[in-house]
């Protein structure tokens, strides 16, 4: 959700003390990755487990399970010549007994609770069985062929839009921290509330406009259909068509971002050292890259892990706008289809996506931190 | 948060604009409420062919014509009872012969989008049997077809492949209004048309009743969609909807993270840690994919996302933030005081330290409420809104899947939309400009 992010909660007035441990960098940052990477698995599989009881809650993995393992005995029995004499009565109770055995070896007579860890350790590797109605490219119809098919993707278009709103948030935001109450600066603070809306509205716009009205950019998409034969080709296809997504994120977030770090940003250049090292006569750039963007930076990444969070979460809808090949859009057509097992194998990936934004941002943040480097108390996101 | 404080925000000019469009919002829920019933917006919004049969698919507002030159057409509705209607009647043999003749004057730019009449007949043992004929205004008559009513009949026009072929290949409510001997013509002729309905019956009792509609390009002040129906219900009911859902989400949700994290704060210790590490768990749930579940799996009905949402955000952002603040609070000497005279944790918390989240509460709390409304349309863009309720975010719906943008017809994406920014664009200025004024911590700078 769109939060003011309150500078309050930012740890204001940092200290910075003199470095005096630089052999042991490394190994603080390794460490406090290290632990943040245990306490974000085990944060992970808790989550996992909440999602698995949330859609255990009508039993809808047992029917998968059941179903499945039905289609399976079923298939095997008919395709296998000693059963063909049997009678029809006969038959049925070989698949019966058949069913009944892999259910109790698979444990699904088992009380809830330790059924429960079953399903989880299935999440946990995205052994989810295979998709009702839904198949890869490649015609598999295996929930985690279809996911990792899905992950690239999704995996570039808000890669790319993230690096894009990062860097040019983070220009913008600096600069006009430097003209303070300037127009510039009125009027991004003016703009900001235009970030109360998710990108996919703006992509609504955008389409209309670049799409419909001037039909200059496609409507949506990834590649031309067919896709261009040549490597440059395809490249060139791929980057018009991200054109409108990468715009209609950036437009969402990039007002809200400017504002909040330049917040940040104003608020540690009004710090005792930036004043001394102004009074020392220091350039400009070098106050600006040294005093105020190092000690800011922490700050800026725990901002911006939170919006990649907000946004990561928006992708169902994001790319069903734009009509992208990717997981949001598949947990959209899983929705139409009904599709159980794809829906939660979804929302498991996301959780991992979550997860891994988190652990790459706190690394990041490792690596920027003074307090961290120093071993002082350990930030967190 | 003083009386000041309050007059200074209305020097904001945005905070006076937000505000005025959000008591108009009001208003437009308010009356929506009142001039049409819940039950009555629900089953109009269900779509039944006999509450919208009057109205043309897809067929943009009315307004449209105020910024054009050539003016579309309007629906044309005309009932065989009414006064402009002549209805001449002659016994013939064991039955009589009724004839309608109903005269249209056809003044637009446009051809109409399609014609239909719709036929009631009671008779004893034989349906009548009439002849249509068409009378332009040059006062030629030209035959159309001939055939039967049986008790409630319904003819399209445009779908009879016998006038289409007399009309040289083009559709009735074309070629009827077209220059006969302009096969090209691409406006119709303006004048007074003449429909002529030629019944005989075969028993003296029977009778019949004709409406005739002539569907036009502009309907309603809201236009209409794929299923007729009237887009102005549902932007009239999506307001009320769109408020209370944002409204009540975010007041769950603001203060429960408030009491969360008031409790985290003032007890400190394990409580503190625990309170930490489950919002720690609660940011890698994923949250719309969650809700998406819940939707498919469970129900749609909007209580429930609702309930979904504020207990999936039990836990946010929110909950770190006001602790932040909470920490600092709780410090300060008026809590020792109180601390000193023995006041109960309970009434510190509820009576000394949530006060103080207040002028960081208002702000955070009118910024969400945009962004809860733009969830709810968010779900029923995905297919997931209530499924009864007409809401804005359906008509985004109904529009994406219909293809709105590909085929032009604007104004059905860009009303909800557009009313959905002003809405989200009213609420967040005004929450920015208190958080300003409540948080002043950049002023004297």
């Amino acid at each position: 959700m769109a939060e003011i992010t309150s500078p309050l909660s930012a740890p204001a007035g940092q200290e910075l003390k003199s470095k005096k441990a630089s052999d042991s960098t490394l190994a603080r940052v390794a460490r406090y990755t290290g632990i943040r990477l245990i306490t974000l698995v085990i944060t992970v599989v808790i989550g996992l487990y909440l999602t698995i009881l949330i859609a255990n809650m009508g039993g809808y993995v047992d029917t998968i399970r059941r179903a499945q393992i039905r289609e399976d005995v079923n298939a095997r029995i008919a395709g296998n010549p000693a059963y063909r004499g049997l009678s029809i009565e006969a038959r049925q109770k070989v698949v019966q007994d058949e069913i009944q055995s892999k259910v109790s070896a698979l444990g699904l007579d088992r009380p809830f609770i330790v059924r429960s860890f079953n399903f989880l350790a299935d999440a946990i590797t995205l052994n989810l069985g295979r998709a009702f109605h839904m198949a890869s490219n490649s015609g598999a119809n295996q929930v985690r062929l279809i996911i990792l098919e899905r992950l690239p993707p999704t995996l570039l278009l808000f890669g790319v839009s993230d690096i894009i709103l990062f860097f040019a948030a983070l220009f913008f935001a600096l600069g006009l921290s430097r003209r303070y109450g300037s127009f510039f600066d009125k009027l991004s603070v003016g703009l900001t509330p235009l970030s109360s809306a998710p990108g996919w509205f703006y992509g609504i716009f955008l389409i209309l406009l670049f799409a419909s009205i001037w039909k200059v950019l496609p409507f949506g998409g990834m590649v031309d259909s067919p896709p261009p034969p040549s490597t440059v080709g395809y490249i060139l296809s791929l980057a018009k068509h991200m054109i409108l997504p990468v715009m209609a994120y950036t437009l969402s977030q990039i007002f809200l971002s400017i504002f909040t770090w330049r917040t940040f940003f104003l608020i540690y250049s009004s710090e005792d050292y930036v004043e001394m090292a102004k009074a020392k006569g220091l350039p400009d750039n070098d106050i600006q890259n040294k005093y105020i963007l190092r000690p800011t930076l922490p700050t800026i990444i725990t901002s911006f892990a939170l919006l990649m969070i907000y946004t990561w979460v928006g992708a169902p809808i994001f790319e069903t706008i734009f009509n992208w090949p990717g997981l949001g859009r598949a947990l959209y057509q899983a929705v139409g289809l009904f599709d159980t097992p794809v829906i939660i194998g979804e929302t498991v990936i996301f959780s991992y996506l979550l997860a891994i934004t988190v652990f790459l941002l706190d690394f990041v943040y490792a690596l920027v931190d003074p307090r961290v480097k120093i071993g002082g108390e350990g930030g967190k996101v | 948060m003083n009386l000041k404080s309050i007059k200074e925000i209305f020097r904001y000019p945005t905070v006076i604009a937000g505000s005025i469009i959000i008591a108009i919002l009001i208003g437009i829920a308010v009356y929506a409420v009142i001039s049409i019933p819940y039950d009555k917006a629900i089953t109009l919004w269900r779509g039944s062919e006999a509450d919208w049969y009057k109205n043309p698919k897809n067929a943009g507002p009315v307004w449209y014509n105020w910024f054009r030159k050539d003016k579309l057409p309007e629906t044309i509705d005309l009932i065989s009872d009414s006064e402009t209607v002549t209805r001449e009647v002659k016994d013939a043999g064991d039955g009589r012969v009724i004839i309608f003749t109903m005269p249209i004057t056809y003044d637009y730019d446009g051809f109409p989008d399609d014609m239909a009449l719709y036929f009631k007949s009671t008779y004893e043992e034989k349906p009548p049997f009439i002849g249509l004929s068409w009378i332009g205004p040059d006062g030629e008559e030209t035959r159309l077809n001939n055939f039967e009513i049986k008790n409630r009949f319904t003819y399209r026009l445009d779908q009879d492949r016998k006038i289409t072929r007399k009309l040289g290949g083009r559709v009735a409510s074309v070629g009827l209004f077209a220059n006969p001997k302009d096969k090209d013509s691409k406006t119709p002729i303006h004048g007074d048309y003449k429909l002529k309905i030629e019944a005989v019956t075969f028993d003296k009792s029977s009778d019949l009743t004709a409406e005739w509609v002539i569907y036009g390009k502009l309907a309603g002040w809201a236009g209409t969609d794929h299923l007729r129906r009237d887009l102005g219900i549902a932007l009239l009911w999506g307001t009320p909807i769109a408020l209370a859902f944002g409204l009540l989400a975010a007041v769950g949700t603001s203060l429960t993270q408030m009491i969360i994290a008031a409790f985290s704060a003032w007890f400190g210790g394990w409580v503190d840690t625990l309170l930490q590490r489950i919002t720690e768990i609660n940011l890698v749930l994923p949250f719309l994919p969650i809700l998406i579940m819940i939707g498919t799996f469970y129900s749609r009905s909007i209580f429930v996302i609702l309930s979904a949402v504020i207990l999936l955000s039990l836990f946010g952002q929110g909950v770190k933030t006001f602790r932040a603040v909470l920490l600092q609070v709780k410090e300060s000497a008026y809590i020792e005081a109180a601390r000193s005279y023995g006041a109960s944790s309970g009434r510190i918390i509820f009576s000394y330290m949530i006060p103080r989240l207040i002028p960081l509460l208002i702000p955070q709390f009118i910024v969400l409420i945009p962004s809860y409304v733009f969830l709810e349309a968010s779900l029923a863009i995905l297919g997931l809104g209530d499924p009864t309720l007409p809401t804005w975010g359906k008509i985004i719906q109904d529009a994406e899947s219909q293809g709105a943008l590909y085929q032009g017809w604007y104004y059905w994406v860009l009303e909800p939309s557009v009313l959905l920014m002003i809405t989200g664009l009213a609420f967040s200025v005004i929450g920015y400009a208190l958080d300003r004024v409540f948080n002043p911590r950049l002023r004297g700078q």
